[in-house]
């Protein structure tokens, strides 16, 4: 029988209270589990692994030797969060897309806020993300995050807060199909038991959103891909079969008479809607980086001619960036005249001489963060961290203290997950996916859970040992 | 459908038949490199060299051609691109290019061969075992042409699929019925029953036509009527006749009006098998003839080609 153990003391369990009995929300699954023998976890695990590796759902880590594929491993045991509670993260979340979506109108058009003193010019201006080709252009329905992915944790005070927001090309959705998918095939009978939200319907709604962002009637839309040595290669084959529409590749691509065409057996085509998984600066070598060949020359000019979309638009990172994260609160509350409904984690920013004065003397307890910094790398986790780390890490700071932010270190929720040991806590962040069409943001139920394999560690990311989760969001409100 | 699409398609499809077909050829290869020298055992060790056009590339790096040299360099050296090794790698990069235009099926038909394959190879496969890793080749070349046949949508991705499939296909035939009727030729005069038998009977089995041509001619296997059955039959699913009439069919199928010469190519040969008769293969010599053949299929290929795969 599976043993179920909660975290060390302190820790925010999402299937145990404090007093070690089961969650309500989790009890018809903790039952099952019950009566569930390690055995068949084990052999079922196997099962999954096999499937993955035989569907080819695996990612390609950069920096390894032979490039391997190598599986994100997949835990059996489900996140589950209660119909309420997702309610108000949902509308939480839709706010803030909303407010992020409204920012970048205006950084590229009136800057409004910049006007108001309420997000200091420079740190958008100059940032490198701010793309000055945007200044001006107008996107249909003001749009420039189509597809966002805003990663949440829960702290041990049972709270939910936003770690930070990705509007370029955030990644992980496949994962969230493809764990239900396995699930429901593995454990059909774990379903039975509540009523889960689903979540299979989002390439339709991610077309519809791409398709709702042209002005063209009947738009031709594409996935571009930098290719499939690309570490999310599988995602992008994946969602473009999904959607049924083409996987293109910048060669596929070419600009002629101010619009983009696709070469097809049956000559060239146009193309409407790109959703490209290809950074700004490899898009078109003859306005960003000259050197790219993943990009289209050309593309820049036909976008500003408005004769196709991109999705995302260019230069939304200068809003997800982690040195304007701090300021989101500030833009829900100027340009929607509400209070925020998600918290942002306190952050300090080493620009500021006080905030960086207290980061230097407390680096211990923080986690430390590159600005431009993703997948995990850049990052100082203070308490886990040696003295020579710390050390390091402050002669960094130091010498650019504006490259740098500082939080408290929040302490992810843990969730029981099958490990070598058994069945044991481990910590786990969330990603839930939220699509802006000409009819406003909508999330579908659930979204993407990582969840770190080793005991104790904070990294959820899979290019560092994280594994996955399936997210279900109960549709049952007695929960 | 994407240039690009259509090229990996085409080219997931050619390397996998290749990948059967030298297993076929090496087949024929190893049941002769057991007989005595006297009945050109020895011939048949070069013939993959010969069918493949591989002679100069494998002496630079083998040497003298031996049994052991000739397997390795066709099974197992992937720096060899003509190897089966190579072949199947190939197949599934293809593959693995328009895993969202092919069946979930046939995606992960390549990609389960690729990594058993791959274990195979960690744990050395040595010279007794060499037969079941053939098998083992043939089985999966089966069942990605059932996954193809049973799951993928009669559109422009089966079409390309099966165009490529039958070029390789109608190459490999041509090629294997040419190197072998070219090793027979100067053993006929002696007019050895057994020789003859053992010779055109594995060619035969290696093209999976031997119980095929006990049904049609059901008597002595004679060259002529070898030549006659691999070349002009259009119910022998690996006749040269079968394949140019199958792509002769697809070809005008696929969408919109490119490919004219493709589409030119390919009647012209068709008509020359389908209204030739065995006077006429062998009305200059059969190798020949098949030479021609096999000029002319390759200059199919290069029209599908310019028309649909590399499209500016």
């Amino acid at each position: 029988m599976a043993k179920v153990a909660l975290p060390p003391d302190g820790h925010y369990d999402e299937m145990l209270g404090a007093d070690g009995h089961c969650r309500p929300h989790y009890q018809p699954y903790g039952d099952w589990l019950n009566q569930t023998s390690v055995q068949t976890l084990n052999s079922k695990r196997r099962k999954a692994d096999l499937l993955f590796h035989r569907v080819g759902i695996t990612f390609n880590v950069y920096g390894e030797a032979d490039g391997a594929e190598r599986l994100i491993p997949f835990d059996a045991i489900p996140r589950i969060i209660p119909a309420g509670e997702w309610r108000v993260l949902e509308k939480g979340l839709l706010q803030r897309v909303t407010a992020l979506n409204l920012f970048l109108h205006d950084i590229y058009h009136e800057q409004k806020i910049l006007k108001a003193g309420l997000v200091p010019t420079e740190q958008v201006l100059s940032n490198v993300q701010y793309q000055a080709a945007m200044q001006g252009l107008d996107l249909p329905g003001g749009i420039y995050a189509h597809i966002t992915g805003v990663d949440v944790i829960r702290n041990n005070d049972g709270n939910y807060y936003v770690l930070e927001d990705n509007l370029r090309t955030p990644s992980g959705v496949s994962y969230m199909l493809e764990n239900r998918k396995m699930m429901m095939r593995l454990y059909p009978e774990a379903f039975s038991q509540q009523a889960v939200a689903p979540v299979e319907h989002y390439p339709n709604l991610l077309l519809d959103t791409l398709r709702s962002a042209s002005r063209v009637d009947n738009p031709c839309v594409v996935v571009m891909t930098p290719g499939r040595f690309n570490s999310a290669y599988f995602e992008h084959a994946f969602l473009a079969q999904q959607m049924g529409v083409e996987l293109v590749e910048g060669a596929d691509l070419f600009v002629r008479d101010g619009h983009v065409f696709m070469r097809t057996t049956l000559g060239p085509k146009q193309v409407d809607v790109i959703y490209r998984r290809i950074d700004d600066g490899f898009l078109d070598p003859l306005a960003f980086r000259a050197d790219s060949m993943i990009g289209v020359p050309g593309l820049l000019s036909v976008y500003r001619q408005g004769n196709v979309i991109l999705a995302n638009a260019i230069g939304t990172g200068v809003a997800d960036d982690k040195s304007i994260y701090p300021y989101v609160d500030e833009m829900v509350r100027f340009y929607m005249d509400e209070e925020p409904l998600l918290a942002n984690v306190p952050t300090y920013q080493c620009r500021k001489a006080d905030e960086l004065s207290y980061v230097l003397a407390n680096m211990e307890q923080l986690v430390v963060k590159e600005v431009h910094g993703a997948g995990g790398y850049g990052m100082l986790i203070g308490p886990k961290a040696t003295k020579a780390e710390i050390a390091e890490f402050r002669t960094l700071v130091k010498a650019k203290p504006e490259q740098y932010i500082a939080q408290p270190t929040l302490c992810l929720s843990s969730c029981p997950t099958f490990v070598d040991e058994g069945i044991a806590p481990r910590h786990i962040d969330l990603r839930p996916f939220v699509l802006s069409g000409r009819n406003g943001p909508q999330v579908v139920p659930g979204g993407l859970t990582r969840v770190a394999l080793k005991a104790g560690s904070l990294v959820v990311n899979s290019s560092q040992g994280g594994g996955t989760k399936d997210t279900w969001v109960l549709e049952d409100e007695s929960c | 459908m994407l240039s690009r699409t259509a090229a990996h398609l085409y080219w997931m499809a050619r390397y996998m038949e290749r990948a059967e077909n030298l297993t076929r050829m090496l087949k024929v290869t190893q049941t002769f490199s057991l007989m005595p020298s006297s009945r050109s055992g020895r011939q048949e060790i070069t013939a993959p060299l010969i069918i493949t056009g591989a002679v100069e590339d494998f002496t630079e790096r083998y040497g003298e051609p031996s049994m052991a040299s000739v397997l390795r360099y066709f099974v197992f050296d992937d720096s060899h691109p003509g190897s089966i090794v190579s072949c199947i790698k190939a197949a599934r990069e293809n593959g693995h290019a328009v895993r969202g235009s092919v069946t979930s099926e046939v995606w992960e038909s390549l990609n389960a061969t690729y990594l058993e394959m791959r274990k195979w190879l960690k744990e050395g496969v040595d010279e007794s075992e060499i037969e079941t890793f053939f098998d083992f080749i043939m089985e999966r070349s089966q069942l990605f042409l059932g996954a193809v046949s049973s799951t993928v949508l009669r559109n422009d991705v089966h079409r390309f699929i099966t165009v490529g499939t039958v070029v390789e296909r109608a190459d490999n035939t041509a090629r294997m019925l040419d190197v072998k009727y070219q090793v027979m030729k100067p053993l006929r005069k002696e007019s050895d029953r057994a020789t003859d038998y053992y010779h055109w009977g594995t060619l035969l089995r290696a093209l999976s036509a031997f119980e095929a041509y006990h049904v049609v001619y059901g008597d002595q296997i004679t060259a002529e009527q070898v030549a006659e059955l691999l070349i002009l039959r259009s119910d022998l699913p690996r006749s040269l006749r079968a394949c140019v009439s199958a792509l002769a069919t697809i070809l005008p199928q696929i969408e919109g009006s490119a490919g004219l010469t493709a589409k030119r190519l390919t009647a012209e040969l068709d008509a020359a098998l389908r209204y030739g008769d065995l006077e006429y293969c062998f009305a200059n010599g059969l190798h020949e003839y098949l030479s021609e053949f096999l000029e002319r299929i390759g200059a199919i290929a290069e029209a599908i080609h310019h028309a649909y795969l590399e499209v500016a």
